[in-house]
């Protein structure tokens, strides 16, 4: 297995969703390339890291403002 | 949300007994859904539009559009996806606005190769994020992403940010789902190869 394979992989391997075969030849080609090793850690840890970090809050304050008046025009309708 | 069991086999999402009374005139059953996703709209908005004021907007003209369609809403996709849709779509063109007039779609600058195949071959500490405080790290996330182009910037949100399926993201947007696996592949190897400049090791890291 190539580089370019094991990356075309990548997100079924980081999703679980390869077959045990697929599995057995992708951890091969782990075994023998740090690589594609440190390129799957790193982008597993990208997505925990975005995961895991609201980057973008609504306050309490603006939320209610904003339903009310979303609501407020739906009684118009 | 667990799904409600009916006297048959079939079963009901929540959101869509809420839809059907909303549909019969009755806004406090709307006003649930609006507490139940307003959070999430608002998020996107800001990720796609990269405004405040315009995910402002984006939120109130969703969720009103939603309201003004139920009728239109079919009820065999879940009706955050719907409405996630619509709020897209409202984005998007608001972003268009902000950059008078050029056009900006969800196809836009995904034919370049950048991130097909990695190119930054410097590993992480274990929790590299532990380098920065909160805030500092927060501005981190915020510049990455937004260097990410509209179409694999709103993939990777709706899918790994929001937590859609492949499937959903895929009817959301519009796209096939092998669009969507090719998008968030390089979206995601993208945003990778970026942080590797604020997380990669430093010489001497593990040194005691």
């Amino acid at each position: 297995m190539t580089c370019t394979e094991f990356i075309a992989q990548l997100d079924d391997l980081l999703e679980d969703r390869v077959t045990v075969t697929l599995r057995a030849d992708l951890e091969e080609h782990l075994r023998g390339c740090e690589h594609c090793v440190i390129t799957m850690n790193t982008t597993r840890k990208t997505i925990e890291i975005y995961r895991s970090h609201e980057l973008y809050e609504l306050p309490n304050e603006l939320r209610e403002r904003l339903q009310k008046a979303i609501l407020a025009k739906c009684k118009k309708c | 949300m667990p799904n409600i069991q009916t006297q048959g086999t079939e079963e009901v999402h929540p959101d869509v007994l809420l839809v059907n009374r909303a549909r019969e005139g009755d806004v406090q059953a709307y006003e649930k859904l609006v507490k139940q996703y307003d959070r999430q709209v608002f998020r996107i908005a800001q990720h796609i539009t990269q405004n405040r004021e315009d995910a402002e907007d984006v939120v109130q003209d969703a969720f009103l559009k939603a309201y003004e369609k139920l009728d239109q809403f079919q009820g065999n996709s879940k009706f955050y996806t719907w409405l996630v849709r619509i709020a897209v779509n409202e984005s998007l063109m608001r972003l268009r606005k902000r950059r008078t007039g050029r056009m900006v779609s969800i196809d836009e600058d995904v034919e370049t190769d950048e991130g097909s195949m990695p190119r930054d071959l410097a590993d992480w500490g274990p929790d590299p994020e532990m380098q920065y405080g909160q805030s500092e790290l927060a501005d981190i996330l915020r510049k990455t992403i937004q260097g990410l182009p509209p179409g694999f910037r709103t993939v990777f949100v709706l899918r790994d940010v929001e937590g859609l399926s492949t499937e959903e993201t895929a009817e959301t947007l519009g796209l096939s789902v092998p669009a969507v696996k090719s998008r968030l592949l390089r979206a995601r190897l993208q945003l990778r190869e970026r942080l590797s400049r604020y997380f990669r090791k430093k010489k001497g890291d593990g040194a005691k």
